[in-house]
């Protein structure tokens, strides 16, 4: 992306003698660095004074790393302009699902608590590389297990747009880090809409490339063959940069394979010849009415455009959840496996034997949202089960993916909104797991074809945002931005969250 | 040490081996393979079952694999997988192990086994599969290092990771030697594949067994499986064992478990292994983190020609080319460098039957007493050719060039050198023997009388005691052709230098 | 739709403890979630390949070349209870 800059969006506006973050996009803050208006070292403690302001209402991160970002800020200013990268100085926090060497990585859970990884994830590595500034580790569900952040063992991260609800999951910290301007842009994880339904409960853009496009090497595992990590961000544009910073085939995860073509800066102006077909089965009965409210106006938008939209149904993708609740907690069973209480992490005191340290660790160190994943994962797997559940849900991945595959003969993306509802009220599902599990609805079937899936901010319902999902073949990521961006100029969606007046509102109550 | 199965019944064998391949890297990362090192000194985030790391597959560990299925004569599908096998122990970082299970690297195979009375028997190989290796697991605090009575326990994983073929017979072995030999064959084959140390002692190679008995004729009985026999002997008397208390417990009315049994290698007993948990689910399922593996028929195809010779074919070559027996040509096949040494003497010599007997004899017999390999033999081919010339020449007897051997062994001195310096030359000088002869003779008249009367026997005393005055070094085919004739009259002994009629 | 007793025996194997009160929770929650994932038993798949990997790919390998790893300190660094260089642990038998 060097030598490409974005013009248009960069105002600044000076605000009581500091810089005001929630104007900024990750390119602006390029700029502002390329153009020297402002240091590494004071970009960064804006950001850190973004975060001292609102995090007491926003709860996104787990750890702050003040004096590892300065640091690292210092080293980029320490080097000449014309020496640095494109991307150096920029700001940029992490899910803390992602081993940051040196840096406590605890997948918001007890049982890792005071992890400190060895090792850089390969997607940490290249943003290193890249000169990022690392500003923190972001809240999230326990093992990337939920939809709301509430399954964290340590916070629970409020909305933005609504210091009472929920800001999705698994990736809430990401997204609303991002919503509240805390951070340009940050990174999640998407295994079964952590990133997109997230993304669209705060009203950002939130990417789940194809599965294979960017590394998992240093993502703690959920489901291997359906974890991706992916950008979330303000705007199109960025998701698009950042998804180039850490997109590419790594030798160290023999699942990856990069992107076949440089994503480039997205800029299509219209929607003109291309074929949008809408899920029929996640609109009605399915949605809420708000939520198909603002749908239709995207919609709307996507025709004005030149977009052509027509129904189209697709029944297999209704077993989806079915299926990703046999793979998911099957794989997560085995994955979650290694947390014995040996090599790291927490370990229960006082045992007696092997035996009693492998339940107490295990029980004591893991919430129950992830203790009931495993069990189902644990049950799925055992001796007779395999065919009927496991089997049985890759058969029908078959199918889903078959089905993908047959609409993109007829179509160019596939639409719907991200997300069934908006945000709901923190506490009101956490006692009935299944009634959570329907928050990923519409987002699961696009794990388990692998297909990249963006959220797009739609609008308002209620006061609160709404995503629309577009989804895309196969490493179509380069068409799927583009077309994204299209959309997004024309809806001019505001993303940065009046997150200090909703804080002084509370304050006042 | 032999075995005698209680009469009445047969018992049924199969054996599970695991071999640890040469690799210079793990399986799965890439840490170097060492022995012996400081504990986790040969580790990395992917050995230690770290939260985020993947495992990526050693293509020189597929090679090595390949080599031992093909040459095991199996047949190599054309995809194989890996799946993970899910357990909780500690010397397990994931707490599952990255192995195979329905798609198996090869399948089908068979291994001739040649037995020591000279049959031979066909052992099936129904699979060879790829997995990774455990950590080392050592319990503190107890009495005897054993797992009972510990009171905790060290894990260390640089052995973790390092790369397993898991080689499963069917249950084609009959008798606990039969199994043994099996092994040794086995053994001796992977070693020429130079793919593995192949060393018990070291854990490069691990055996268990899967035992049941039964009447003839009927069907297979309950199985067991027979565990922590750590070199061929305890594999062998292991086994006997385990078979003597399954006909016990039979014979007394029991039932035969289902169990796994564990070897003592101190009282050389078996027992169950009555373990409080239960019995492991492992939970296969195909391992997410890892694509299939797809080898062409081209690929294969060079392994397949790059194979050294294999023993049952240098078996087949050794007895073509030097018209050795079965049996020898299979002791030495079976033992890669005692045949190369072999050849190389028989190329010097000329003379395979001479050269076959040395080997087999006195060689065998030092390599054997000293535990070495015919690759350590300290005498060259060429040394050793030196001595049997010296015999074919006639210039030493037989008896004497064991003696030569000896020296040669402990001082390092070539065979013509020992021969001279201590005057070991054989007396073929009729004169000084018909001497001798005469002197023997005349101590002994009874014996000679014997022989007058016809007693051939006698003869083989007289030899003797020439041979004694001569301490071993008269011809000993001329003595006795003198003494023939000295005894019958037909020649007459007067002292040296008179000799007569000489045929 | 689960017993009681293979929720015990489910426990075990993944090697979790809970209490009585969790128990009764935890049978009725996953009997919930069993039924819903049940109706894909129900489909006649049969002649349908499953898909382990959303994107196909075959042979990735490694050379067998050396790459740097930990030391024994780095190894140990995070064990909870660590002598000799070797990790802790209680008594197995």
């Amino acid at each position: 992306m060097t030598g490409l800059t974005e013009s248009a969006d960069c105002a600044v506006q000076q605000n009581q003698g500091g810089l005001d973050v929630t104007k900024l996009t990750a390119f602006a803050c390029r700029e502002l660095l390329a153009s020297g208006e402002v240091s590494a070292v004071e970009l960064t403690r804006a950001y850190l004074a973004r975060i001292a302001a609102v995090e007491g209402a926003v709860q996104a991160f787990l750890l702050v790393d003040e004096a590892g970002a300065l640091a690292a800020a210092q080293a980029v200013d320490a080097k000449p302009r014309q020496e640095r990268g494109p991307w150096e100085g920029v700001p940029i926090a992490l899910k803390d699902i992602l081993c940051v060497k040196g840096v406590e990585t605890t997948c918001a859970s007890r049982i890792l608590k005071g992890y400190v990884p060895p090792y850089d994830a390969t997607v940490v590595a290249r943003l290193r590389q890249a000169g990022l500034i690392f500003l923190g580790k972001l809240n999230m569900d326990e093992f990337a297990m939920g939809s709301s952040t509430e399954n964290s063992a340590f916070k629970v991260t409020r909305n933005p747009w609504d210091l009472e609800r929920v800001p999705g999951g698994s990736s809430g910290g990401s997204a609303a880090c991002v919503a509240a301007s805390e951070a340009p842009w940050a990174l999640g994880s998407d295994t079964g809409g952590s990133i997109r339904q997230p993304a669209s409960l705060c009203g950002v853009v939130g990417l789940k490339p194809t599965y294979g496009a960017v590394s998992r090497y240093g993502l703690v595992a959920f489901a291997s063959s359906l974890d991706q990590i992916g950008p979330l961000a303000r705007t199109v544009r960025d998701a698009a940069a950042l998804l180039e910073l850490i997109a590419g085939r790594d030798p160290r995860d023999s699942t990856s394979v990069g992107l076949p073509e440089p994503v480039g800066l997205p800029e299509r102006e219209d929607l003109k010849g291309l074929k949008f077909g809408i899920i029929k089965e996640f609109g009605e009965g399915v949605c809420q009415s708000e939520v198909l409210e603002v749908f239709g106006r995207a919609v709307a938008a996507i025709e004005h455009l030149g977009g052509n939209c027509e129904e189209v149904s697709m029944p297999s993708l209704e077993r989806g959840l079915a299926a990703y609740y046999i793979i998911a907690p099957s794989e997560a069973s085995s994955n979650l496996a290694r947390f014995d209480g040996v090599r790291y992490g927490y370990r229960a005191p006082g045992c007696q034997d092997l035996y009693e340290m492998y339940v107490r660790t295990r029980s004591e160190g893991f919430g129950p949202e992830v203790k009931r994943r495993i069990m189902i994962g644990t049950y799925a797997l055992s001796a007779g089960y395999y065919d009927a559940y496991y089997a049985q849900a890759q058969r029908t991945r078959t199918l889903i993916i078959r089905e993908f595959a047959e609409a993109f003969g007829r179509y160019d993306f596939l639409i719907s909104p991200t997300s069934p509802t908006v945000a709901f009220r923190i506490g009101e599902r956490v006692a009935d797991p299944l009634a959570m599990y329907h928050s990923d609805l519409c987002t699961i079937p696009v794990n388990l074809a692998g297909l990249p899936g963006l959220s797009l901010p739609a609008g308002f319902a209620q006061g609160l945002p709404v995503g629309l999902q577009i989804i895309g073949p196969h490493f179509s990521e380069r068409r799927l931005l583009n077309a994204a961006y299209a959309i997004e100029q024309a809806l001019a969606v505001e993303v940065a969250a009046p997150v200090e007046r909703l804080a002084a509102e509370e304050a006042n109550l | 040490m032999t075995f005698e199965l209680l009469e009445g019944w047969e018992a049924v064998i199969g054996l599970e081996i695991h071999v640890q391949l040469k690799t210079r890297t793990k399986m799965f990362c890439g840490c170097e393979v060492t022995f012996g090192e400081p504990p986790n000194t040969h580790v990395c985030p992917v050995c230690l079952g770290h939260p985020g790391v993947l495992p990526v597959i050693n293509q020189k560990a597929v090679e090595y694999a390949a080599r031992i299925a093909l040459a095991l004569g199996c047949r190599i599908p054309s995809r194989t997988i890996f799946h993970r096998k899910n357990y909780f122990y500690p010397d397990l970082p994931k707490a599952y192990q990255i192995s195979q299970y329905d798609l198996p690297l090869g399948v089908d195979g068979r291994l001739e086994v040649e037995l020591d009375d000279g049959s031979t028997v066909t052992v099936g190989i129904v699979r060879v599969h790829m997995e990774e290796d455990a950590g080392k697991l050592v319990h503190a605090g107890g009495a005897s290092g054993r797992i009972d009575g510990a009171d905790y326990s060290l894990v260390d994983f640089n052995r973790g990771g390092t790369p397993l073929v898991e080689i499963v017979t069917a249950p084609d072995l009959r008798t606990p030697e039969q199994a043994r030999t099996f092994l040794t064959q086995l053994r001796s084959l992977v070693e020429q594949l130079g793919v593995s140390d192949v060393n018990m002692e070291e854990g490069s190679l691990r055996c268990d067994a899967n035992v049941s008995v039964r009447r003839p004729g009927e069907p297979l009985g309950t199985k067991t499986e027979l565990k922590n026999m750590n070199s061929f002997r305890f594999l062998q008397r292991g086994l006997e064992a385990e078979i003597e208390r399954q006909i016990l417990a039979l014979e007394a009315g029991e039932q035969v478990v289902q169990e796994t049994v564990h070897f003592d290698p101190v009282t050389g007993s078996v027992f169950p292994l009555r373990s409080k948990e239960e019995a492991h689910d492992y939970r296969y399922f195909p391992e997410p983190d890892l694509v299939p593996i797809e080898l062409s028929a081209e690929y294969l195809e060079t392994i397949r020609k790059n194979l050294p010779e294999l023993p049952q074919a240098r078996k087949q070559r050794l007895m073509e080319q030097y018209g050795l027996s079965r049996k020898e040509a299979a002791t030495l096949a079976f033992n890669k460098s005692l045949a190369d040494y072999f050849e190389s003497l028989a190329g010097v010599t000329g003379d395979p039957r001479v050269s076959v007997n040395w080997v087999l004899g006195d060689v065998s017999a030092y390599l054997n007493a000293n535990n070495l390999s015919a690759a350590d033999f300290p005498l060259s081919p060429e040394s050793v050719a030196e001595l049997i010339e010296l015999v074919r020449s006639g210039r030493i007897s037989g008896k004497i060039a064991k003696e030569v051997f000896e020296e040669m062994l402990s001082s390092g001195k070539r065979a013509c050198l020992i021969v001279e310096q201590k005057g070991l030359k054989q007396i073929s000088d009729v004169g000084a023997l018909v001497e001798i002869i005469t002197k023997v003779v005349a101590a002994h008249p009874g014996p000679a009388e014997e022989f007058r009367q016809g007693r051939e026997k006698v003869l083989s005393f007289f030899v003797g005691q020439v041979m004694k005055e001569t301490k071993g070094q008269a011809n000993p085919q001329l003595v006795n052709q003198l003494l023939r004739q000295y005894l019958s009259g037909q020649l007459k002994g007067n002292g040296p230098g008179e000799v007569e009629n000489l045929g | 739709m689960i017993s009681r007793e293979e929720v015990e025996h489910v426990a075990r194997l993944a090697r979790l403890t809970f209490s009585e009160e969790e128990l009764v929770r935890l049978q009725q929650e996953l009997g919930k979630i069993i039924g819903y994932i049940n109706q894909l038993s129900q489909l006649d798949l049969s002649g349908v390949e499953p898909t382990f990997h959303a994107v196909r790919l075959i042979n990735v390998l490694r050379p067998d070349e050396p790459q740097p790893g930990l030391t024994q300190q780095e190894a140990t660094a995070n064990g909870p209870v660590v002598e000799a260089g070797q990790f802790v642990v209680p008594r197995i038998g």
